[in-house]
This record gives structure tokens, C-alpha cells and sequence, in this order.
């Protein structure tokens, strides 16, 4: 699950962790008076960012600086009545109904800091880089070395004298030094502590000397936070941070449905039982030259209910020219699907071609069900293996 | 000979008064498995359906019927601590089926169990392992070990296998197990044992383990890999064929057709970098000798390549004894 900006901010600083001064708002007028009270601080220069979940929003203009209330005020009328399109948006974009509106703190030198979970070594790993405030892709890509990667203990975590090793290794000493090494300890607790999958701060600032920092001071500056999906039922507060509004509005229906779906470009719908299987019919049917619509898992135990959803799902893209069934039953059974089948051409209707193959437990069964609703559902052809199906759908889409 | 588990497994059923718990420990009955208890903790010294008794404790269980593996059905929020019950009750195989257990209660299990080095973790979100038994005249299977979901009907024990050879299986998914086993079987293939190791990022068993086993044991001929998008396990894997493995490999690799960045259903299937996504783990799996299936429909064509069947084992075998189940 991802959350925003302002809401990662908010972590960070309940955990103790500084962050610049501000606030999230909703309508521009809110956002002249947020900049008024950063200003009142003494701050030179305010920062306006959209609170949308897609990157890009810098080059979108969706990220402004300002020096003035009157600015803050026009940059975030700007922001909320566009929408917002990057390359990481859908095409005809994003509405942005929030922005943060917080101080744009002075910057001697910036960092990068990241906790993830490293499935090689299976567990929690610390990951810095003195090249911060760039795509830190980029400096992956070509300077892996420029990255630190520090294991966490799988059982006690991260120490505190790996901390301290990693903020020495990043070139930071006297009090900065020790500001960084409480920093990353608490963000390490935080990691762990709220069921995090990834917690990213970029940057993280070094601040120039001022009278009551004289050797600068560090700040979270950006921060970036998902979660892991499984551990939702005991983070209540974090899934109360759900925001539907930013999901693809079919793949939330599925899910409220207990299916898996992930919309895709293509023609040919399917349906299947079990991830590995489900990205397998998406590529076979690529191999023989058509291209999944979606990708759709009705998992192991989905009712006839589910499945009736899952093709009503499937039939309302208008991009479908024809549906490909694929279910191997282990704890599914096919007979289920098969009555699902039946039922959904009278409630849901199937006006394009239908593919079916079937194996596992209760086929049997399943295909008697299906032979005898032959009659009634005219555009169904049933495969005998994984080939000949994608040959039958890719054929009758042609 | 197999791997992991035989025909003389003890095993036990860790919620197994739950629906899919007690669904599953029926199946696995039905195959021949020596299921011996259960676990539901308040409900000790009451018997199951099945006429099996039921135990507070794991350790209590072990005692009392001497099981050496267990397949855990308890919801997520409970799997890490059952793992660990079964670590520290005496369990040497475990198996979790549970899906949805949060990535930092794996990190915490994986370090722990880890430390125990006679415990062997299966999972958790997979199907479970099997070692097949042998078909009998009525249709059921005598001396194998299902420990799991999968349908049992479609495995082939290697003197029910046209060709008397056997191959182990091993893959992150389970639906796609179940098809590279019906694609051997149907080639006259048997099974000498097939692991599910599971979807999770974090999880007990991984491709080199099994791969290693399988190496060393004598009962198995080659081995199916089902690998999927996501994470580097296929890379590194093909890495230690290139030094270690004597027998030959057959892969496939699902979700070529999958846009980076989309979760796939399993946790554990996204395209993150580039080391993670299908082609790159095709082609270091090729480097290494291993038979590519591009079509998913291809894994037992590929396995028969490698076992050097060619078109003698093509369409007979087991097709037909497969519709007795």
C-alpha cells in the first residue's frame, strides 16, 4: 500500500525524526496561509508539491517554489484545478485534491537514504548514498558503489554502530554526525515497527551553519513510504491511510471481490486460477501473437459469486474481443468454475468469444456441465491443453 | 528414494480443526500420507473427523505420535509463531501453506530457524510438497507422501511412469506446478518428488536448495524449475547449475508478458530493476545449460529433451491411467 507525502512526513516526525515545518491543505487559500506561517519563521523560501502517489511531479511543474504567501497561493490554484500528467500517470492524468505546502530548507549538502527489504539476504537492509537528491535509479545504474548496503539483523535489527558506521561513511562528523546516527536508528525502528516495505528519504539535508546550528543540522526533507499488504491487519492506522481514489478503480472492485486483477493493454481477457498460472496464460497468449487484456488470478477457494464478478469485470473493458479460461483445479474445483460459466452467460451476457480449457480436480464433472449448456452459450469452444487455447482464442480474435 | 519426504513421514496438521485445514488433512489421507494428528490449541484430546487426535500443543503432538513434518494452516497472523512452535516442538519439515504472512515475521522466522540446522522450512504461500506414491488396482496411491493442496490424482510414482523415469519439480507457483506435472506424467514422466517453495519474497526453501537435493539423490533423473518474475533466486540458481548440477535442467519462467512495476498477484512476483525480470533470468538460465520452455505448455517437451526421450515419450504414459483419479 502506498501513502503520501504529507502522511510519510507525519511518520517520520511522530517517530522523531525532523522534518521541515508545514502543512498538508486542500484549497488554495489554505495554502497562502500555511506559507504565511512558514514564512513567519523566518523561512526565505516555500515549497508547494501536489500530494498525488505518481513520481514526475517536478518536471509535471507540480512541484514550485515560492517566495512570497500570494505565490504559494497562486502555485496551488494551479495545482488543484489541472491535472497532473508524467510519465508515470495515466495519460489523461491526475486530479490533485492536496498539496503540502512546507518550508524549502537551505541545502550545504544532500544525501540518500533508504530502508527495503532485500530478498537475497532475506532481510532488512539500510541502503545510503552521498549522491542524494538525484534519481537514485540513476546513480544505481552507473556508481553502484556510491551506495552503501547495510543488512539489518534479521531478529535484532539494525545496531546502532551500524548506524553510526553508515553516517561516518557518508563523510558527516561532529554533532550532524550524531544527529544522523539517532536519525537512522529511529527510521530503522519505524521500518519495522510500521510493517514498511520501502521508507526512502530523498533527500536527506545537510543544512548550512547557522546561530543556532553552527555545524548545520539534519533534516528529512523528502520522504517517500509503501507498505507491506499482508501486515494491514495489525497497522490499523496506516490502512485508514488508504486512499482509493488514487487505485485503478477495476482493480479495486476485484479485490473487494477477493480476485486478483491487474488491467493490462490488450484484447484477450483472462481468467485463471493461481498467480504463476495466470502470468503464464498472459504469455502464451503473447506468444502466439495477441496480448492480454488483464491479468486476473480468482485464487484457490473464490465462490461462483467471485468468478460471476470476475467476468463481469473482465466483459465491462471494451478492449475485450474475447475471453481465454484457464483453470488447472487443485483446491479450485473445475466443476465450480463450469456452473460459474453457465451462470454468467445469463446474468452477465458473453457477446464475444469464449475459450475454456479445464483440467484437475472434478473435470470431469465440469465438462459434462458445459456440454450441456452448449446450446445456450454458442460462442464457447473448449481447449484441450495450454496451446491449443491460445490458438483458439488468439484465431478467433483475428 | 526422494527427497524431503517418503512413504514413512509422520505428519501433522497445525489447524487443523479450521476449514482448509481440515479439507487438506482429508486429501492428504486419501493419498496415502501418514497424517497422525493435528494441532488446535483449546481443542486437545478431542479426535478429528477422521478419527485423529487432536493436540494443544505441537510439541505435545510430537510426543505423542513421533510426526517428523507438519503443514501449517493457520491464518496469517498466527503462521510465524507456528513455525517456530513446529521448529522448537521437534518438526524437521515444515510446511506452510498459509498465504498472506507479513514479510517482517519471515525476516524474524527465516533468522531464527536458520540457527536450527535439522529444521527445513517449505514456504509459506505454496502449495507443499509431494513425494508420489504408487498407483494401486483400485485407483487410490499406496507408499507416496502428500503434504499440501496439490491434486494428488495427477502425480506419477516412476514404476507407474511408461519411460521408469522420475524427475523432481520445483516452483514459486503452485497452479503452475500442478501443470508441469500433468505435462510430465502425461509423457510417461514420473515424479520423484515436487516442492512448491512458495510466491513470498521471504520464505524457507529456495531453488538451490532443492536443486542440491535433487542432485544427490539417486531416484531423481532431472528437474523442472518454475521461476517468475521478481527478485534474483533464478540467477542465482543458474549460477550453481553451472558449478554443481549433474542432471539435466528443463525452466520456465513466467510473467514475460508482465509490465514492470505491477504486483502480480504473488508478493513476491514484480519487476523491480532489471535483474528481476523474465528475459534477464531466461538468458542466465540458457548460459548455464538449461532447457528453456518458452511456452508454459512446453515444461514436459523440455524435461524430455533433457532426459533424451525425444518423441518416445511423447502422448502415452500416464494419460490414460489419469482419468482413474
Amino acid at each position: 500500500m502506498k501513502i503520501h507525502e504529507f502522511q510519510a512526513r507525519q511518520l517520520l516526525a511522530d517517530a522523531g525524526i525532523p522534518v521541515p515545518p508545514g502543512r498538508m491543505v486542500t484549497t488554495a487559500s489554505d495554502a497562502r496561509r500555511a506559507a504565511e506561517a512558514v514564512l513567519a519563521t523566518g523561512a526565505g523560501l516555500v515549497v508547494v508539491k501536489a500530494q498525488v502517489h505518481a513520481g514526475g511531479r517536478g518536471k509535471a511543474g507540480f512541484v514550485k517554489l515560492v517566495r512570497s504567501a500570494d505565490d504559494a497561493f497562486a502555485a496551488a490554484t494551479f495545482m488543484l484545478s489541472n491535472r497532473m500528467v508524467s510519465p508515470q500517470t495515466p495519460p489523461e492524468g491526475l486530479e490533485v485534491k492536496r498539496v503540502l505546502v512546507a518550508e524549502a530548507v537551505e541545502i550545504a549538502k544532500e544525501y540518500y537514504l533508504a530502508i527495503t527489504v532485500d530478498r537475497a539476504r532475506r532481510t532488512n537492509t539500510l541502503m545510503a548514498s552521498a549522491e542524494g537528491g538525484v534519481e537514485i535509479e540513476h546513480v544505481a545504474a552507473t556508481r553502484p558503489q556510491a551506495i552503501l548496503r547495510v543488512p539489518f539483523h534479521p531478529v535484532a535489527g539494525l545496531a546502532p554502530f551500524q548506524a553510526r558506521d553508515t553516517a561516518m561513511a557518508l563523510g558527516l562528523h561532529g554533532k550532524p554526525l550524531n544527529q544522523a546516527v539517532d536519525l537512522i536508528v529511529r527510521l530503522s525502528n519505524l521500518f519495522r515497527g510500521v510493517d514498511a516495505s520501502l521508507l526512502e528519504i530523498n533527500p536527506l539535508v545537510l543544512t548550512p551553519p547557522c546561530a543556532d546550528h553552527p555545524q548545520g543540522r539534519i533534516i528529512a526533507v523528502d520522504a517517500k513510504c509503501t507498505f507491506d499488504d499482508n501486515a494491514l491487519f495489525r497497522q490499523k492506522a496506516i490502512a485508514d491511510w488508504f486512499d482509493p481514489t488514487e487505485e485503478n478503480a477495476s482493480e479495486l472492485h476485484a479485490a473487494q471481490h477477493g480476485l486478483s486483477y491487474v488491467a493490462l493493454d490488450g484484447n484477450i481477457g483472462c481468467l485463471v486460477n493461481g498467480a504463476g498460472l495466470a502470468m503464464s496464460t498472459m504469455d502464451v497468449i503473447s506468444l502466439h501473437g495477441a496480448s492480454p487484456a488483464n491479468f486476473l488470478d480468482v485464487g484457490g477457494s473464490a465462490s461462483e459469486d467471485a468468478v460471476a464478478e470476475a467476468f463481469r469485470i473482465i466483459l465491462s473493458d471494451p478492449k475485450v474481443k474475447g475471453v481465454l479460461v484457464n483453470i488447472f483445479g487443485g483446491i479450485m474445483q473445475c466443476d465450480r468454475i463450469a456452473r460459474a460459466i453457465v451462470g454468467a452467460a445469463e446474468t452477465v451476457g458473453f457477446s464475444v468469444p469464449l475459450v475454456v480449457r479445464l483440467e484437475g480436480t472434478n473435470v470431469d464433472e465440469a465438462r459434462k456441465i458445459l456440454d450441456s449448456a452448449r446450446d445456450r452459450i454458442p460462442m464457447m469452444q473448449s481447449a484441450t491443453d495450454l496451446t491449443d487455447a491460445a490458438m483458439r482464442i488468439t484465431r478467433a480474435v483475428a | 528414494m526422494s527427497i524431503l519426504v517418503d512413504g514413512g513421514t509422520k505428519v501433522i496438521c497445525q489447524g487443523i480443526t479450521g476449514t482448509a485445514g481440515a479439507f487438506h488433512t482429508k486429501g492428504c489421507l486419501d493419498y496415502g500420507t501418514r497424517v497422525v494428528g493435528g494441532t488446535t490449541p483449546g481443542k486437545g484430546g478431542q479426535k478429528d473427523p477422521n478419527g485423529l487426535p487432536i493436540f494443544d500443543s505441537v510439541s505435545e503432538a510430537v510426543r505423542a505420535t513421533g510426526a517428523t513434518a507438519s503443514m501449517i494452516f493457520v491464518p496469517p497472523p498466527f503462521c510465524a509463531d507456528a513455525i517456530l512452535e513446529a521448529a522448537h516442538g521437534g518438526i524437521k519439515v515444515i510446511c506452510a501453506i498459509t498465504e498472506g504472512v507479513p514479510v517482517q515475521d519471515m525476516i524474524r522466522v527465516r533468522g531464527l530457524v536458520d540457527e536450527m540446522r535439522d529444521v527445513t522450512l517449505i514456504g509459506p504461500n505454496c502449495p507443499g510438497v509431494i513425494t508420489p506414491g504408487k498407483r494401486t488396482a483400485s485407483g487410490t496411491f499406496e507408499g507416496g507422501c502428500k503434504i499440501g493442496i496439490m491434486p494428488g490424482y495427477i502425480h506419477t510414482h516412476r514404476v507407474d511412469a511408461a519411460t521408469r523415469k522420475a524427475v523432481g519439480i520445483v516452483s514459486r507457483s503452485g497452479t503452475l506446478t500442478y501443470e508441469a506435472v500433468w505435462q510430465t506424467s502425461q509423457r510417461g514422466i514420473g515424479q520423484s518428488t515436487c516442492v512448491g517453495i512458495g510466491g513470498d519474497p521471504v520464505k524457507g526453501l529456495d531453488f538451490i536448495d532443492c536443486l542440491d537435493r535433487f542432485n544427490a539423490d539417486p531416484d531423481t533423473d532431472g528437474v523442472v524449475l518454475i521461476g517468475e518474475i521478481g527478485g534474483t533466486a533464478e540467477i542465482e540458481a543458474a549460477y550453481w547449475i553451472t558449478a554443481h548440477m549433474k542432471k539435466p535442467v528443463a525452466a520456465f519462467i513466467a510473467g514475460r508478458a508482465a509490465p514492470p512495476g505491477k504486483r502480480m498477484g504473488h508478493a513476491g512476483a514484480i519487476i523491480g530493476g532489471t535483474d528481476d525480470t523474465a528475459p534477464a533470468k531466461i538468458a542466465a538460465l540458457k548460459a548455464a545449460g538449461v532447457l528453456i520452455a518458452d511456452s508454459p505448455a512446453d515444461m514436459g517437451a523440455r524435461m524430455a529433451d533433457g532426459l533424451g526421450l525425444g518423441l518416445a515419450g511423447r502422448g502415452d504414459g500416464a494419460l490414460g491411467a489419469r482419468r482413474a483419479g
